[in-house]
């Protein structure tokens, strides 16, 4: 066991695989300098391959589609953004309209309110003023009339007193007696 | 029953692709597996699709974009973003190759120094390089640091040039080493199961219980360790270009 983990370091791996007949030219494989043209020749072929993909289709592509997944991001926030930004400048506005509104219909309220008012007290006034002509037409009238009514009443007077007299008495009296009969009694 | 924890480290050539000089240059498994790795990463990249919203793939895709990149931030600043295919293929090529290694019978790339080095320079060669370009004789100044009294400057600067030029040796060393010891510690455990069970019979098989639950835990340590040592590697060449972008600090 010690003789197998010796094998792992050191230069007497060399000595001991030459010692135990290693299948080839007898050398540590690392340390086998015929092989080393080889390997530097493969390997010079193959890296330079693998850097021409690299460097020329594999880097472009791998990042381009990075960058094309960031740009899509960006332009996807900006674009969010933008429209957040247009809602916001929609709803201030909106906002701003129903304020004006509401103002403008407060204002028209009192305005309608108060021209209502107006003309309620206008139509008021000339309803008034016409009740209060007719009311005075109406009392002049009844003043006339009652003037009127009242003379009549005083010549049916006379008369009905000047027939009770001629009818109670027979006698048909004197006109001017009864007269002033009659208006002693009215004023009585 | 014989313990070989070195034969997963060998490389094995599949077929042979032509010659440098004397040297045979073969298509070998640890190829295979760079092959696999770059595979991987294509079609994880590429064929995950790109929604709005994403799938499971396309995840996992972004999140290794994301973390890459948020790395390079925070360690060489937005500046660092230059080298973010660099430090973006390092990290994903460690990280899935060493993955991709720690599944059974599979070879990991990175457990051969030769591997590590070859990143290691590349990174301090990148570093080298564009940091004298774009800031000339000033580069040097990370070997002055601030506030230093003049008597002690001349050692403080040998230690900052010897640990500048030791860069690429620790920056291989501490990945080729902690896959390869990982590995060989992995198999080792391992290894014991089979050991204690065919020499001891039925104790043995239960005896090997024990080796068995540390191989288990090792095992979650080691998936731990791959993506660890892709994103020590990945941040420590951040540190380094860092100093290239700004050297003053």
């Amino acid at each position: 066991m010690a003789e197998s983990h010796g094998e792992a370091k050191g230069p007497e791996t060399g000595a001991h695989t030459e010692a135990d007949g290693g299948h080839h030219s007898g050398a540590f494989p690392p340390f086998e300098s015929s092989t080393f043209a080889s390997q530097l020749v493969s390997l010079a072929i193959f890296f330079v391959v693998l850097y021409v993909i690299v460097s020329k289709l594999a880097l472009p592509k791998v990042g381009g589609a990075i960058e094309a997944r960031q740009n899509k991001i960006e332009g996807d926030l900006a674009e969010a953004q933008k429209l957040k930004d247009q809602s916001e400048a929609a709803l201030k506005a909106y906002e701003g309209e129903l304020a004006s509104a509401r103002s403008r219909a407060q204002a028209i309220g009192n305005e309608s309110r108060d021209k209502a008012n107006a003309q309620a007290e206008a139509e008021r006034k000339a309803l008034e003023e016409q009740l209060a002509t007719k009311l005075a037409e109406a009392e002049k009238t009844i003043a006339s009339t009652r003037t009127a009514a009242m003379s009549n009443v005083r010549g049916i007077a006379a008369d009905a007193a000047g027939t009770i007299v001629q009818q109670l008495t027979g006698v048909v009296p004197d006109a001017a007696s009864v007269s002033a009969a009659v208006d002693a009694s009215l004023k009585g | 029953m014989k313990i070989d924890p070195i034969h997963q480290f060998n490389i094995e050539p599949l077929f042979t692709i032509g010659h440098i000089g004397n040297h045979t240059i073969a298509f070998t498994n640890s190829s295979l597996y760079m092959l696999v790795a770059v595979a991987i990463i294509s079609i994880l990249m590429l064929a995950s699709g790109s929604q709005l919203v994403p799938g499971r793939l396309q995840s996992v895709a972004e999140i290794s974009y994301e973390f890459v990149a948020s790395t390079i931030r925070s360690t060489a600043g937005a500046e660092g973003m230059k080298f973010f295919p660099l430090v973006f293929s390092l990290f994903m090529f460690l990280c899935v190759s060493n993955l991709v290694g720690v599944i059974p019978y599979t070879f990991t790339i990175s457990s051969h120094l030769i591997v590590t080095v070859a990143l290691a320079l590349l990174v301090f060669f990148t570093v080298l390089i564009y940091g004298v370009a774009k800031n000339g004789l000033k580069f040097f100044k990370i070997f002055v640091p601030h506030g230093v009294p003049g008597y002690i400057l001349p050692l403080v600067m040998f230690i900052e040039v010897l640990s500048f030029f030791l860069r690429p040796v620790s920056h291989s060393v501490r990945l080729f080493a902690n896959m390869l010891a990982g590995h060989i510690a992995l198999k080792v455990f391992a290894g014991f199961v089979a050991m204690l069970g065919f020499s001891l019979g039925a104790i043995g098989w239960v005896g090997g219980v024990l080796p068995l639950a540390l191989t288990i835990s090792l095992y979650a340590l080691e998936i731990l360790v791959a993506f660890l040592q892709a994103y020590v590697f990945a941040i420590l060449t951040c540190i380094y270009l860092n100093d290239a972008i700004h050297p003053g600090h």
